[in-house]
């Protein structure tokens, strides 16, 4: 049999997606489609001494350039060059580091935009991008809430850039460069669910620590990195205005009603043909 | 016929096709004209930008940014462009599903227009995409997105190209005398016309859909759950005003080409599509209206965007409603045509808002587009008029076709 099951039944499930109103946002926030936990990331900012260590490890799991940072840099972004960038801010309780990459959300905008499945949810968490599929279109910077991934425009066959959560690594049974090397454990991998229990706990033996909110628990629909800070996120230019709900639920809608419009609306049309076809001497006034 | 008689006499007849395509090809009408001398340089200018494009990458020629993806080859060439392009499929509707006769005689060229627009802005597509080799991907199925929308616009896009096609080859058939060819391409116009109809409904709005997904970083005043919705009816007055646009300056210039039935024809059209876009246009309002009081959008008034937002809706979009209405009223067919064109500015403002000037308000940089990119834009649709005015001189579009291609 040259189709095997699993093709078969994924396909099956393609075109269902297509064809099924909000099915797929019954999946729960914890769980990819098939079920699989998905593992995420907890960084800890009370913990965070803002060293950007992790920023040259990042580099060189990457196979990438070194980041060349001066010695009080200023307020960098996220860019073609980097896939993650770490921040000092002034904050009411002092310097806060804040890292910034991409969040891994459970449901991405990012899939969702891509027409080639380019950017795709890998089933154990991490959100990778497949050059040999992606066309460059840059839909997926538009959709996403967080304006992670970034384009070299520079280049004649440019990629996109993003964090891929050391997706690697991981093949090989490490965990990512960033949270194998932090010397200050901000960073902790695991399995998602586990991660909030953890960030529960730190939040309630330590309340004059933490403020009591974990970022990225429900924000676009949950994501696998999530944050724990020492002063309120706004303070750290965080969005608060994210939807909690997931941002392919957006576009559901309309996705859904497309098979029925494609199938009933030429029938309907032939109908009318028919229906005025012998009336056809419609006079000039009853046009609209 | 011996073997070499046949030879002969396929050559010769091989020979005269190519000697009437070739003659084809040379100019019709003058060639120094102010429109040629003015036009042939921005062209000429423009293929050189877009080889040097692939050659040194977008960043050579553009203002595309990390904070600004889409620039204004999108912005302007396909999502404005687009919904003008929807004159053909509410003109197919009106006349090949409702029988209504009354539009005929500007049908053919509606189509015309709405074809050619779809090649040229698929190509400012292709432009603009940093891949483009990997297009296939989405073509061979190397991986179907099929929960993207741009997935499905695309789709749509392509297979609609196709159907204006076949609807437009009865007129090619008619050009290169191909009798066989014209009847069955003129039997298979209604699957074209049917299936046209539905992928247009379709990519219209999701085109709109598209922009559902940028939630949180378009302006709420120009962001809102029915997008896709309010697409569709931008692409019927939009689309209908451009094509009173194209019809009053095509009777001008290439009045030599028209029957007298057709001149008479004019006004009458003109004042009946006027009717179409006021009803188009009121809805549309109507819509914005509900949106304005459910998005609570007062709460923007008197701010900069605000103004902005009413100076739309107020100049560009109820002013031309009333005009509309009003020479509808009064038969006056030169106001259609000022309506026309208040109604398309009003569209490409609003368009223009949704993918660029009220998207991502916060960046840092605001993104201007570079006198290349403004240059490519425009020699794009100067490439498009001379194509159409080509096919215009040649093909029964405007005038009648030869005899025994007669009622099509
Ligand atoms: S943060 Fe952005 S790039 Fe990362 S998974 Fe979410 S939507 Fe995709
Ligand atoms: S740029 Fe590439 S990864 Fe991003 S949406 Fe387009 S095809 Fe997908």
């Amino acid at each position: 049999m040259s189709l095997n099951r699993r093709t078969f039944f994924k396909a099956m499930g393609a075109t269902a997606v297509a064809l099924s109103v909000g099915k797929v946002s019954t999946a729960s926030e914890a769980f990819s489609d098939n079920g699989t936990e998905l593992n995420g990331m907890l960084y800890d900012m009370s913990r965070c001494v803002g060293c950007f260590g992790c920023e040259y490890d990042c580099a060189e799991a990457h196979e990438a350039e070194m980041p060349d940072i001066p010695r009080n840099p200023p307020p960098r972004k996220l860019d073609e060059t980097c896939r993650t960038v770490v921040n000092r801010h002034e904050t009411s309780i002092g310097m806060v580091a804040f890292k910034d990459q991409c969040r891994h959300c459970s449901e991405p905008a990012c899939t969702a935009a891509c027409l080639t499945m380019a950017m795709y949810k890998t089933q154990e968490g991490p959100v990778i991008w497949r050059e040999d599929k992606c066309m460059g279109c840059r839909y997926c910077m538009i959709a996403c809430p967080f304006d992670i991934p970034k384009f070299e425009y520079k280049s004649t066959n440019p990629k996109v850039v993003k964090c891929d959560m050391c997706v690697n690594r991981l093949a090989e049974g490490e965990i990512p460069a960033c949270s194998y090397f932090c010397p200050e454990e901000a960073l902790t991998y695991g399995k998602r669910s586990d991660l909030i229990k953890e960030a529960r706990t730190r939040i309630i033996e330590n309340p004059d620590t933490y403020v009591d909110y974990i970022y990225g628990e429900h924000e676009a629909g949950g994501t696998s990195w999530m944050y724990l800070s020492p002063v309120p996120f706004e303070e750290l230019g965080f969005n608060m205005k994210i939807q909690k709900k997931s941002f392919p639920g957006l576009t559901k809608g309309f996705i859904s009603s497309i098979a029925p419009v494609d199938l009933l609306l030429p029938t309907f049309l032939l109908g009318v043909y028919q229906a005025t076809k012998s009336t056809s001497t419609i006079t000039e006034e009853d046009e609209i | 016929m011996n073997q070499t008689d046949t030879i002969q006499y396929l050559d010769n007849k091989e020979n005269k096709t190519w000697r009437f395509l070739i003659s084809e090809l040379k100019p019709k009408t003058k060639i120094f004209t102010a429109f040629n001398i003015i036009t042939l340089p921005i062209i000429l200018l423009g293929l050189g930008l877009i080889v040097y494009r692939f050659r040194f990458g977008l960043e050579a020629v553009t203002n595309l940014s990390q904070d600004v993806p889409w620039g204004i080859w999108k912005a302007f060439n396909v999502v404005v462009g687009v919904a003008m392009a929807g004159g053909a499929y509410v003109l197919v509707f009106m006349t090949h599903v409702l029988h209504i006769k009354r539009y005929e005689p500007v049908l053919k060229i509606a189509v015309l227009n709405g074809l050619l627009a779809y090649v040229f802005y698929s190509a400012a597509l292709v432009l603009e995409l940093g891949r483009p080799l990997d297009i296939f991907n989405v073509i061979i199925g190397n991986d179907y997105g099929v929960s993207s929308i741009l997935f499905l616009v695309a789709w749509h896009f392509m297979l609609y190209i196709l159907c204006l096609f076949l609807e437009f080859s009865p007129s090619i058939a008619a050009w290169l005398n191909a009798r066989k060819m014209h009847k069955f391409l003129t039997g298979i116009t209604l699957v074209a016309v049917v299936f046209g109809i539905t992928l247009s409904v379709l990519h219209q709005g999701g085109i709109g859909a598209l922009f559902l997904l940028a939630k949180g970083k378009i302006h709420p005043l120009w962001y809102n759950n029915y997008m896709p919705l309010m697409f569709v009816i931008q692409s019927v007055f939009g689309g209908l005003s451009l094509v009173v646009v194209v019809v009053a300056i095509s009777w001008k210039i290439f009045a030599f080409q028209l029957t007298e039935k057709m001149i008479k024809a004019k006004d009458d059209i003109l004042v009946g599509l006027a009717g179409i876009c006021s009803v188009g246009l009121f809805s549309y309002v109507f819509m914005h209206i509900i949106i304005f009081v459910h998005e609570k959008y007062f709460a923007y008034m008197g701010t900069g965007w605000g103004n902005w937002y009413l100076l739309e809706m107020i100049g560009l979009v109820i002013l031309p409603m009333f005009l509309f209405m009003y020479s509808y009223k009064t038969k006056n067919a030169t106001m259609v045509i000022v309506s026309s064109v208040i109604t398309l500015m009003g569209i490409l403002i609003n368009r223009l808002n949704v993918s660029l000037i009220a998207y991502n308000i916060d960046a840092p940089v605001r993104y201007v587009p570079t006198w290349q990119e403004l240059t490519v834009s425009l020699a794009i649709i100067l490439i498009q008029i001379w194509v159409f005015r080509w096919i215009i001189l040649r093909m029964p579009v405007l005038r009648n076709g030869p005899d025994w291609a007669k009622g099509h």
